[in-house]
């Protein structure tokens, strides 16, 4: 930068409010959409807001709503989600959305006002110690008390949320701060003095994880949600190094999309509810490669059990992520496209000759394994099974060819989405994993939707869910987001129901959803379409009509109101002792205590 | 797991960090959210500058859990450096105590001699009172404290480790 520019901006920049350089920070960070909520100490932000046109806002119902629509809209295009909430209320009810972001890894920068600098700490009206009550909820975050620093911390906040492992990054923004003049300054062009993830894979670890390959006899690629975070020629890479070695590939749940359901190398998802197949060949393989997943309890089940054979093989961006639960033999740390990439490359100039027989015969193995089917169900009778409405409602959008996104609550019904609905491509497929949040789907629907106007945007929910944040049919109606439920009504929490059922005698203690609103009366007294199915010969009218209509729509759909989310690792279970299905479930009574006290 | 994996060891973990707010209530989260022990742990500014502070904090557990300890002090945003001293060499620990003993007539020259056995400095006393300075490694402190415990131990203050690798090798 010239003398003579540097100068123009700076004087330029000091006619500036904080509010209008935290809104001109925002926008040279590309942001172009902010889901927030009003308040006093956000009123020169939401003033500056009403004065220009570069960034629009999406009016939420409730905080914690902001959050996941911004993760909606950063796990669908890639970009940084971007929230404004005011402070005390505005900034505890996002909380539980920032913990969500921090453990799924999705990039957010949440802007929290806070009672002017010299009230800190004095109990002022909603005050609350947001960067205390945050700092566990987020990757990082920040109190701006100085004008001089609020432009920096607001580019440096983008940095971080975006680098390395993605997460969700707090600035916490006094009123004066806002209101007082500020400088401006551009995005430093210089490193982070502390902050330099690794990206680039070491080659000489690349090189011991091509020997483990090349020599595996029982192999298998772990994928998870690192690839899609990494960027979609990641989940490319990751299609072509499965396809150039042969070796079958799973996906955890956050992984879904990052390798396509249709290929036959898909083994499906693994885990508590994953395939037979895909927990089989964990269990039984030689050498694991795993990308970008990080061996959550959900997937190893009892950790001394997990693949007791193998030899594994770890990628990740975060280096504590690996040998943190399980250990394992080749340890590399970079950004899963950069790793996939040397994976490829080495592969091929490597001369070593892979056992095709052993691969074959493996391969001869899994296929055994699949002929089990053991995501089968027989849809008889008069009673929708909840497995074939997601089918059904997955063929139909498949023969419609309509890009397609989907997001959950978390349930029963999440986890036969997952099982149930294919996804292609990455970036599709919107669920809360880590932290297990009811009532995340509707709002990331609705940030989904934003982000792909012409897109088909559905929220697989439960009814016991989808009133954990039913507000936001208000915040569809206002933006006219078309935006469709389809709710899975079994008139139970069903996965708590289920393990009441299964690990605590039947006794169903308070997991009976009681008093439900209509969901009809309710969809329409938000302005948008209600439709009720209970009849299995009317579930593809029903679904056709949800998909057909222009607006936002809720379709509940009354499901058999005892099933099971099979197969199942029981708690405190290993790969091997899958349950099934209720033929089997005799095999849960062998749950220790020590099984039990596993959540 | 073997006995191996299972047998605990001590760290003295050396961080560099950014010296500004809120970076030590960081470090001490991690350290409570996630379970991991503190036995001691020192902070000050070390650079010429006051951005730079040097956190010196002593943990105990398993190979495992150590080196996820130092994993997550190092994905903190603030921290520019962790270092293993337990684990990367010699190294010299040292800690200072003040040391207050109260007592009278037979019982203060006997506080004199063993603070003259152990280097024990005066740096205050009245007709009833001593307090000793003394820098050195835990155990030693420790020794020195049950000593004086019988003749009028009455408070002690201990700042915690620091330590810094033996020979020209840095952290920096």
């Amino acid at each position: 930068m010239s003398a003579a520019t540097k100068t123009a901006s700076t004087e330029a920049a000091l006619t500036m409010s904080g509010a209008e350089v935290v809104l001109r920070a925002l926008k040279d960070n590309g942001v172009e959409v902010i889901f927030g909520y009003p308040g006093g100490a956000v009123l020169p932000i939401y003033d500056a807001i009403f004065q220009q046109n570069a960034i629009r806002h999406i009016l939420v119902r409730h905080e914690q709503a902001a959050v996941h629509a911004a993760e909606g809209y950063a796990r669908s295009t890639g970009k940084v989600g971007c929230v404004l909430v005011t402070s005390g209320p505005g900034a505890t009810n996002a909380v539980t959305g920032l913990v969500d972001a921090l453990l799924d890894s999705i990039p957010i920068v949440c802007l929290t006002g806070q009672v002017p600098t010299h009230l800190i700490g004095n109990d002022a009206f909603q005050e609350a110690d947001t960067t205390g009550i945050t700092r566990p909820a987020t990757k990082h975050n920040y109190l701006v008390k100085k004008s001089e620093d609020l432009a920096r911390v607001v580019h440096e906040a983008f940095y971080v949320a975006k680098s390395g492992r993605p997460g969700p990054v707090v600035i916490d923004l006094p009123k004066d701060i806002l209101i007082n003049k500020a400088p401006y300054s551009e995005a430093p062009k210089t490193e982070h003095r502390s902050y330099r993830p690794q990206t680039q894979p070491d080659g000489e670890q690349i090189r011991k994880a091509i020997a483990l390959l090349k020599g595996a006899k029982k192999p298998i690629v772990y994928a998870g949600g690192g690839v899609i975070n990494a960027g979609p020629e990641a989940s490319r890479l990751l299609t072509d190094f499965v396809h150039m070695t042969g070796f079958p590939c799973t996906n955890t749940l956050m992984g879904l999309g990052a390798f396509s359901s249709d290929d036959k190398q898909f083994v499906g998802m693994l885990g508590m509810h994953g395939t037979y197949e895909a927990n089989l060949a964990m269990h039984g393989c030689d050498v694991m490669l795993n990308i970008g997943a990080r061996f959550d309890d959900r997937v190893t089940g009892r950790l001394n059990a997990f693949s007791p054979g193998s030899k594994k093989i770890h990628a990740d961006i975060d280096p504590s992520s690996i040998n943190k639960n399980v250990p394992v033999d080749v340890p590399i740390v970079g950004d899963a496209g950069r790793v996939l990439a040397a994976l490829i490359e080495a592969w091929k100039a490597d001369g070593q000759a892979q056992d095709k027989p052993a691969l074959t015969a493996w391969w001869r193995q899994i296929d055994e394994w699949r002929g089990i089917d053991c995501l089968r169900y027989r849809q008889e009778g008069k009673i929708i099974k909840p497995q074939h409405a997601v089918k059904r409602l997955y063929e139909i959008t498949r023969e419609l060819g309509r890009e397609t996104f989907i997001s959950t609550e978390v349930g029963q019904h999440q986890m036969w989405a997952a099982q149930y609905f294919g996804f292609q491509k990455p970036n599709r497929w919107m669920t809360s994993g880590g932290l297990g949040t009811m009532g995340y789907g509707l709002p990331a629907a609705m940030g989904v939707q934003i982000a792909h106007p012409d897109a088909l945007c559905i929220d697989i929910a439960g009814e016991a869910s989808i009133l954990m944040n039913i507000q936001e049919m208000g915040t569809l109606a206002q933006y006219r987001l078309p935006v469709k439920v389809f709710i899975l009504n079994n008139e139970y929490m069903g996965m708590v129901r289920q393990w009441q059922e299964l690990l605590h005698g039947g006794r169903y203690s308070e997991s009976y959803s009681a008093a439900l609103p209509d969901f009809v009366k309710l969809a329409e007294s938000f302005h948008a379409k209600g439709i009720r199915v209970t009849d299995p010969a009317d579930l593809d009218a029903g679904i056709r009509e949800m998909i057909a209509y222009p607006g936002p729509v809720i379709a509940d759909i009354a499901v058999a109101k005892d099933e099971n989310c099979f197969p199942m690792i029981p708690s405190g279970a290993a790969h091997n002792e899958m349950i099934l299905g209720p033929e089997q479930e005799g095999g849960v009574a062998g749950v220790t205590d020590e099984g039990k006290v596993l959540v | 797991m073997s006995e191996a994996e299972n047998a605990q060891r001590a760290a003295t973990i050396a961080v560099l960090v950014e010296n500004e707010a809120g970076v030590l209530a960081r470090v001490i989260g991690l350290f409570s959210g996630r379970g991991y022990n503190i036995d001691s742990l020192t902070v000050a500014p070390v650079d010429e500058t006051g951005r730079i502070s040097r956190i010196t904090v002593v943990t105990s557990g398993t190979e495992m859990v150590i080196e996820q300890i130092k994993a997550q002090l190092d994905r903190l945003v603030p921290v520019h450096k962790v270092s293993d001293l337990t684990l990367e060499g010699p190294h010299l620990t040292r800690e200072l105590a003040l040391i207050k003993v109260v007592g009278k007539g037979e019982h203060r020259m006997e506080a004199l001699r063993l603070a003259d056995a152990f280097r024990a400095r005066v740096v205050d006393a009245t007709i009833e009172s001593f307090v000793f300075e003394m820098t050195g490694n835990a155990d030693k402190i420790d020794a020195f404290c049950a000593l004086m415990r019988p003749i009028g131990l009455a408070e002690v203050s201990r700042t915690g480790a620091v330590a810094i690798a033996r020979g020209p090798r840095g952290i920096n």
